[in-house]
C-alpha cells in the first residue's frame, strides 16, 4: 500500500484522504479554461493539527500540497501545477467566535460565505460582513488568500484582505503561526500596531502558506435596502458619475456594467447603486442625495435612473446574486472564465473599449463591468466570457481571448486578479526586479522545498 | 442514457449552489454532507458522469458508491442556478444509476435489495403472505368496494417501526369516518425505490402488476401510507397505465377531513419534518401541518431548514434499504435530530415510515432520547385523543 | 400620413382652456394657460412641453374631445422633448419591439388580448374566462406607452403591422372580429388614438370591465359578495375612455364592494407614479404615491383593485406596506367567485 497514503489517512482518518480516480478527476480541474493536472492526494482536514501534520508530512517527503477553499477560482489556482496533495479546507468550517461588541468574527477557513452570512443573521441580526460575487459555497479563507473584495465595497477597507483582523496560519514547517492583534492578546481585533505580517498571507494563492483561521471585520446590517440603476450611452462620462456617487459616501456597493444581452441593454452603461438604511427617513435622504449628486446629467437627458419593478429589485438587492451563475449558461455550455482587472476608475473607459476590441476579434459574447473598491482608488474591472464546455475550439478561443485581455489590462495600467498562471507571468515580466527578488526570497525563507503551491507567483523557466 | 440527458450534462457549471439550502445554514446535500469531497455534491456527479460516458473513468466501485449515495431528495433542483438543468438533475442521477445496473455495475447493498425485492417483491425476503399481519387485531376490511383502498407498501407492511405507523394511521382514518379498505396479501411494492436505483425494469414489472390488481378491484381513490408510494402511484403510474386519484394520508387528515378527524388535547411542542416525496417532490407542504395546528395544545417550531429547504432524513433514494450513506455525526438523520432538538420541541413529527426510523434510529445514536421522540402525525392525533 | 385630427378653431373659442386648468401638474392661471396653449398650437415652444408628466387626463377633460394630449405629444416629438432620458427612452424602443416570433394561432370568440403582459398568463383562469381564447405578445402590442416618452412616431409606425398580425394570426384563422382587452391601454389606442390619427382599426374592441360586468352577470348565482371597500386606482389610459368608468361601479355593485368616494378617485385620478419616476420627477412621485395611498387608507379600503399591470406592479408593494391587499380587477372578480 502507498504509503504516504497511509500516512495521511492516519492524520485525517481514511475517510478523509482519497487518491482515487474519481477524486483525482475532479481536482484536477475548476470550471474555466486552464488545463487539467491530476494532483496525487485529495486530503480533507478537519483542524489546525490536521493541517499541521500534513504540511510536515509534504515538507518532509517533498510533495507539493494545494490548499483549496470552495474551488470557484475559476482560473486553475487549485489545479495542482505539479501534483502531490490538493488540501480540501471545507470541514474545517467553524464559527468560532462572534464578538458583537467590536464587530468582528474569527471563523476557520473552510467557512463558506453562505454560512457565515446565514449565522450572522440567524444570531446576530445587526452584522454582517462583506461577501464577494462567487456562489454562497465560496470559502472565507480561499477568498483572502486571493484578495478578494464584495457587496460592501464601499465600506471602509474595500477589499476583503483589508478587512482581516487576524490570521492563523501554518507555514510549510508544519508550524503553526498568529498573525496581528491575536499573536499578544486573546482577541482578533487588529493588525495593527504590530508589525503587519499577515500581508504574507494574503495575495498569495497559497505560495507561503495555509491560511486556517481568519478575524474578519463585521459591519452594520441595517434592515431596509434598496437598489437604483443608472444608466448611461456615454461611458466618457462613466468616471464623473461614478465619482460624483462615491463622493455621497450614501452607498453599500457600487457596480458598472455592461451587457450586449439582452438586446435593449446593449450599448448602454449600467451603475448598480446598493443603498441600506435604518429607516425610511434615512433611506429617502440616501437616494435623494444619490440622485441629487449626478442632477445635471439627468438634466441634460443623456441618462437617468431605470425605474425598476419590486420582482427585479428583490434579485438584485440579494448578495450574492444567483443569476450571475446562470452567466455560464449563455452559449448553453456550462461554462465561463474572467479576466477581472484591478484598475484606476480612470481606466473604465479605456478598458471598456478594449473589451469590446478583443470580443469582437474572436467573435465571442461577454459580459463586462466594474466594482469600485472602497471610496473610489480602483475598481475590479471584469470581462467574463462565457463558452460551451463541450467544444474545444469554442474553449480555444476563450483561452486566447482571456489572455490578451490579461494583456490588455496590464497595458491600460492595471493589474489581472487571481489570475491564471500565465498571467502571472504577464504580472511578474512587468513587475521590478527588486519586488519580485524579495517575493522570491520570502518564499524561500517560509517554504525552503517549495512544496506550497509550486507554479504560482514564479517566473517559468 | 437519453438522449435528451446526455446532451445537457455538460451544463453543470459546478457552482456548488446545489449543495446548501436558499438560506445557506450549511450542507442540505446528504451526500456531499456525509463524504465532503467535491465528487459526492451534484455537481461532482454530473461531471463525473460526463466523464465516464466520454471514456475518461472508468465503471469503479467507487464511482458506483457516487452515484448510489444520492438520495434523490431533490434538494439541488431546488437550489441548483442553472434553470435549463435544474429540473432534470435527479432524472440523470437515475438515468446514470440505470446504466450502471444495467452492466451489473451496483454496490452490494443495492444487489442484493434488487435481488429481494425481484424474488420476494419486498426487501425483507419475507412471505408476500405476511403483507398484512400489521393490521391483525385492528379490524380494518379487505378492499371490496369502499371509497378508498389504503396502501401501505413494503415499510408498513414489514418494518415494525413502519408496521407501528401503518396501524395508528389505519385506526386514525377508521375513527376519522373514511371508507377504506386494504389489500393486504394482495398488495405488490409500489417499487419507487426500486426505480430510484435505477432498476426501470423491475418497477416496470412491479408497477403493472399492482396496476393490475388496482384495477382489477376497481379502485378508483388511494390513500398511501408512504409519500414514496405516493410519489410513484401519482406521478409514475399514469404513464404505466395507472390513473387513480390518490391522496398521502396526511392530506386526508389534515385538508379533506380535518373537520371530522377525531382530536383531543396535546400540550406538546412539535416540529415537522418535510419527508422529501411529499414535500420537494409532490410540492405538499401544508397539510401535515394542518393536520397537527388543529390540535389544540400544539405549537409547532420549525426547524430552520424547513419545507423546500428541509434537510432529507438519508432514507431516500433507496439508500433506506443499501445503507450506502451510513451512520455517523455527519449522516443526515443525526444532523437532522440535533436540529429538532435545537427548536425546543419535544416531539419530532414525521409522515414517511423511512423518515420515521431514520430518525428514530439517529435519536438513539445521538443520545438524545431523554430530549425528543418521534413519532408519525397519526400517532400525535391518537395520543391527543387519550 | 396619419396626421392628428386636431381643430384648432376649437381652442381659439374654448373660453375655459380646460386641458390645462384641470392639469393636477401644471399650475398656470387662466390667461397664461391660453397664452401657452395658443403657442403649442402653432407649434412654437411652451412650458406645457416640459411641464407635462403625460396622465392622458387632459383628452377626458376637454369637452370638445379635441385632443389636446396628444397634440402635446406630437409637439414634444417635433421638437425633440424627452420626457424620460434618452437612454431609457432608446433602450425601451427596443425592449418593446416586435419579436417577430407570432405564429397562427387560431383564435375564437371570446378572445382575451393579454397585450404584452405574459407575466398574467396565470390570471386568465377560472369560470370568467371559460372559453376563452388568448392571444398576447410583442407582435400584438399596442406600443401606446410611447406616448409617455415623447414617441407618438413609434406607435404610428409599429401599430398597422401589429393589427394586421392580430387580424392574419389570430383572428382570421379563428373567424373572430373582436376581442376583449385585457388593458385597456389597447381599448384607449384602438378607440381613442387610432381614429385621432385616422388609423383604421379592423376589429372590435372590447373593454375587459364591460366582458367582465356580464360574465359576472351570467355568473349571478355562483357569486359570493365580498362585502368589503376597495379603493380604485384609476390608470392614465382610462383618461381615453372615460366612458368606461362606470363599469367599475357597476362590477363592485355585483360582487358586493364599496367604492368608497375618496379624493383621488374619477376625474381626479393620481398617476401611480411609474411613469413620473422613469421622468426622474422623484418628488412628485414620492407626493402622488403617498397622497394617494394615505387617501386610500382614510377611505377604510381593505384592498386596492387595480386596472393597470404597471400601476399595479409600481404600487403593490407601497400599497401592502399600509397593510391593503393590491389586486387586478380580474383577480377581485374571480374571488368574488370564490376562487
Amino acid at each position: 500500500m502507498d504509503t504516504i497514503y497511509k500516512k495521511i489517512a492516519d492524520i485525517v482518518g481514511s475517510n478523509y484522504v482519497s487518491n482515487a480516480a474519481e477524486e483525482l478527476y475532479i481536482y484536477s480541474r475548476d470550471q474555466g479554461v486552464q488545463p487539467a493536472r491530476l494532483p496525487d492526494y485529495v486530503v480533507m482536514p478537519n483542524s489546525t493539527e490536521e493541517v499541521q501534520k500534513i504540511v510536515a508530512l509534504a515538507n518532509k517527503e517533498k510533495i507539493p500540497i494545494v490548499p483549496m477553499g470552495g474551488a470557484l477560482v475559476l482560473s486553475g489556482l487549485t489545479i495542482p501545477q505539479r501534483g502531490g496533495i490538493v488540501l480540501d479546507m471545507k470541514r474545517m468550517n467553524r464559527i468560532l467566535e462572534v464578538n458583537e461588541k467590536s464587530h468582528y468574527a474569527v471563523v476557520e477557513a473552510g467557512t463558506s460565505q453562505g454560512m457565515l452570512q446565514a449565522y450572522l443573521k440567524k444570531h446576530h441580526p445587526k452584522l454582517k460582513h462583506s461577501v464577494p460575487d462567487a456562489p454562497p459555497v465560496a470559502t472565507i479563507g480561499g477568498n483572502i488568500a486571493i484578495h478578494g473584495s464584495g457587496h460592501l465595497s464601499q465600506s471602509e477597507g474595500g477589499f476583503h484582505t483589508e478587512m482581516v483582523t487576524g490570521l492563523e496560519v501554518v507555514l510549510a514547517s508544519g508550524e503553526a503561526v498568529k498573525l496581528g492583534s491575536c499573536s499578544t492578546v486573546p482577541k482578533w481585533f487588529s493588525r495593527a500596531p504590530i508589525p503587519d505580517l499577515a500581508g504574507l498571507f494574503m495575495g498569495w494563492n497559497g505560495t507561503t502558506g495555509v491560511i486556517t483561521k481568519i478575524g474578519l471585520k463585521l459591519f452594520p446590517s441595517p434592515k431596509l435596502k434598496d437598489v437604483m440603476m443608472f444608466m448611461t450611452e456615454d461611458v466618457d462620462s462613466i468616471t464623473d458619475i461614478l465619482f460624483r456617487i462615491i463622493d455621497t459616501e450614501m452607498a453599500e456597493d457600487i457596480a458598472f456594467f455592461v451587457s450586449p444581452k439582452p438586446a435593449y441593454f446593449e450599448g448602454y452603461q449600467l451603475i448598480m447603486i446598493s443603498v441600506v438604511a435604518n429607516s425610511e427617513k434615512e433611506m429617502k435622504l440616501r437616494l435623494e442625495l444619490i440622485r441629487e449628486s449626478v442632477r445635471e446629467y439627468i438634466d441634460s437627458k443623456e441618462a437617468g435612473f431605470l425605474p425598476l419593478p419590486p420582482y427585479m429589485k428583490v434579485k438584485l438587492v440579494g448578495a450574492p446574486q444567483k443569476n450571475l451563475s446562470e452567466f455560464a449558461d449563455v452559449m448553453k455550455g456550462g461554462g465561463f472564465e474572467y479576466v477581472g482587472a484591478i484598475m484606476p476608475v480612470e481606466s473604465i473607459p479605456e478598458a471598456y473599449r478594449a473589451g469590446l476590441e478583443i470580443t469582437s476579434k474572436h467573435d465571442i459574447t461577454y459580459s463586462m463591468g466594474a466594482r469600485i473598491v472602497g471610496r473610489g482608488s480602483c475598481v475590479m474591472f471584469y470581462y467574463a466570457y462565457p463558452f460551451n464546455r463541450a467544444d474545444s475550439k469554442n474553449i480555444e478561443t476563450v483561452a486566447k481571448a482571456l489572455e490578451e485581455t490579461n494583456e490588455k489590462a496590464l497595458e491600460i495600467g492595471g493589474i489581472p486578479w487571481k489570475t491564471e498562471i500565465s498571467g502571472q507571468q504577464l504580472i511578474l515580466e512587468r513587475m521590478e526586479p527588486g519586488t519580485y527578488k524579495m517575493m522570491t526570497e520570502i518564499r524561500k525563507l517560509l517554504d525552503p522545498n517549495g512544496i506550497m503551491n509550486p507554479g504560482n507567483w514564479e517566473v517559468q523557466s | 442514457m437519453k438522449q435528451e440527458y446526455a446532451d445537457i450534462i455538460h451544463r453543470c457549471f459546478r457552482c456548488g449552489w446545489c449543495k446548501l439550502p436558499t438560506n445557506y445554514q450549511d450542507f442540505n446535500c446528504p451526500a456531499y454532507l456525509k463524504y465532503r469531497f467535491e465528487t459526492f455534491s451534484s455537481g461532482g456527479r454530473m461531471w463525473l458522469l460526463r466523464a465516464w460516458l466520454n471514456g475518461d473513468i472508468t465503471t469503479s466501485e467507487r464511482l458506483q458508491q457516487i452515484f448510489f449515495s444520492c438520495v434523490t431528495c431533490k434538494n439541488c433542483v431546488e437550489a441548483c442556478a442553472l434553470p435549463h438543468i435544474k429540473d432534470k438533475l435527479v432524472d440523470i442521477f437515475i438515468a446514470a444509476r440505470e446504466d450502471l445496473v444495467e452492466k451489473s455495475a451496483v454496490p452490494p447493498p443495492v444487489r442484493d435489495y434488487l435481488k429481494a425485492m425481484s424474488i420476494s417483491g419486498n426487501p425483507y425476503k419475507k412471505p408476500q403472505a405476511e403483507r398484512g399481519t400489521w393490521a391483525e387485531g385492528l379490524d380494518i376490511p379487505k378492499y371490496t368496494d369502499q371509497e378508498y383502498l389504503f396502501f401501505v407498501g413494503d415499510v408498513g407492511s414489514y418494518d415494525e417501526v413502519g408496521m407501528k405507523m401503518a396501524r395508528s394511521v389505519a385506526t386514525l382514518l377508521s375513527d376519522t369516518g373514511v371508507s377504506f379498505g386494504i389489500l393486504g396479501e394482495d398488495e405488490t411494492s409500489d417499487g419507487n425505490d426500486v426505480k430510484a436505483l435505477g432498476e426501470a425494469g423491475l418497477y416496470e414489472h412491479l408497477a403493472k402488476q399492482n396496476i393490475g390488481i388496482l384495477n382489477e378491484r376497481g379502485v378508483k381513490k388511494i390513500i398511501t401510507l408512504s409519500p414514496h408510494g405516493y410519489n410513484a402511484i401519482k406521478n409514475e403510474y399514469p404513464e404505466a397505465g395507472g390513473n387513480f386519484e390518490v391522496y398521502h394520508y396526511t392530506q386526508v387528515l389534515g385538508l379533506m377531513m380535518n373537520d371530522t378527524m377525531p382530536k383531543g388535547t396535546l400540550n406538546a411542542k412539535v416540529t415537522f419534518h418535510d419527508p422529501c416525496y411529499l414535500g420537494r417532490w409532490n410540492d405538499e407542504y401544508w397539510a401535515p401541518r394542518f393536520a397537527l395546528g388543529s390540535i389544540p395544545g400544539i405549537e409547532l417550531a420549525e426547524m430552520d431548514r424547513n419545507m423546500k429547504n428541509a434537510l432529507c432524513c438519508g432514507g431516500g433514494g433507496g439508500n433506506f434499504f443499501t445503507d450506502i450513506l451510513g451512520t455517523g455525526k455527519d449522516s443526515a438523520a443525526q444532523v437532522r435530530v440535533s436540529e429538532a432538538v435545537e427548536t425546543g420541541a419535544e416531539i419530532l413529527a414525521v409522515a414517511c415510515p423511512l423518515c420515521y426510523k431514520m430518525l428514530d434510529d439517529a435519536v438513539k445514536a445521538e443520545d438524545l432520547g431523554e430530549k425528543i421522540r418521534v413519532m408519525d402525525v397519526a400517532e400525535i392525533v391518537n395520543e391527543s385523543r387519550k | 400620413m396619419y396626421e392628428l385630427k386636431f381643430d384648432p378653431a376649437i381652442c381659439e373659442k374654448c373660453k375655459s382652456c380646460d386641458c390645462i386648468m384641470k392639469c393636477q401638474y401644471i399650475d398656470m392661471d387662466l390667461e397664461k394657460a391660453k397664452e401657452e396653449h395658443r403657442k403649442l398650437v402653432r407649434g412654437e415652444d411652451s412650458e406645457i412641453l416640459t411641464q407635462c408628466v403625460t396622465c392622458y387626463a387632459c383628452e377626458e377633460y376637454c369637452p370638445y374631445h379635441n385632443h389636446p394630449f396628444y397634440l402635446i405629444v406630437e409637439r414634444q416629438e417635433e421638437k425633440g422633448i424627452h420626457p424620460v432620458p434618452k437612454p431609457i427612452e432608446k433602450s425601451q424602443v427596443v425592449m418593446m419591439a416586435p419579436k417577430g416570433r407570432i405564429g397562427e394561432k387560431a383564435a375564437a370568440e371570446p378572445v382575451i388580448n393579454l397585450c404584452y403582459f405574459p407575466m398574467l398568463k396565470g390570471s386568465i383562469s377560472g369560470k370568467l374566462y371559460e372559453g376563452t381564447s388568448l392571444i398576447l405578445g410583442s407582435d400584438i402590442f399596442c406600443n401606446l406607452m410611447f406616448l409617455h416618452f415623447a414617441r407618438n412616431s413609434v406607435i404610428k409606425e409599429r401599430l398597422p403591422a401589429m393589427m394586421d398580425n392580430i387580424m392574419k394570426y389570430h383572428l382570421n384563422p379563428g373567424g373572430a372580429k373582436e376581442f376583449i382587452c385585457y388593458h385597456d391601454e389597447c381599448y384607449g389606442t384602438y378607440t381613442s388614438w387610432a381614429p385621432a390619427f385616422g388609423m383604421e382599426v379592423p376589429f372590435k374592441p372590447i373593454h375587459l370591465f364591460d366582458f367582465l360586468y356580464n360574465r359576472l352577470k351570467e355568473l349571478k348565482s355562483d357569486i359570493k359578495p365580498l362585502n368589503i371597500k376597495v379603493a380604485y386606482q384609476r390608470p392614465c389610459s382610462s383618461r381615453l375612455c372615460p366612458e368606461m368608468d362606470h363599469f367599475v361601479d357597476d362590477i363592485f355593485e355585483l360582487i358586493g364592494v364599496e367604492r368608497p368616494e375618496r379624493e383621488y378617485d374619477r376625474e381626479n385620478a393620481l398617476c401611480c407614479g411609474g411613469v413620473l419616476e422613469a421622468q426622474q420627477r422623484f418628488d412628485l412621485t414620492e407626493e402622488n404615491q403617498t397622497k394617494n395611498i394615505e387617501d386610500m387608507k382614510a377611505t377604510g379600503a381593505t384592498h386596492c383593485v387595480f386596472n393597470c399591470p404597471f400601476c399595479f406592479f409600481t404600487l403593490m408593494g407601497k400599497v401592502s406596506e399600509k397593510g391593503m391587499t393590491p389586486i387586478l380587477m380580474s383577480d377581485l372578480c374571480r374571488m368574488a367567485l370564490g376562487e
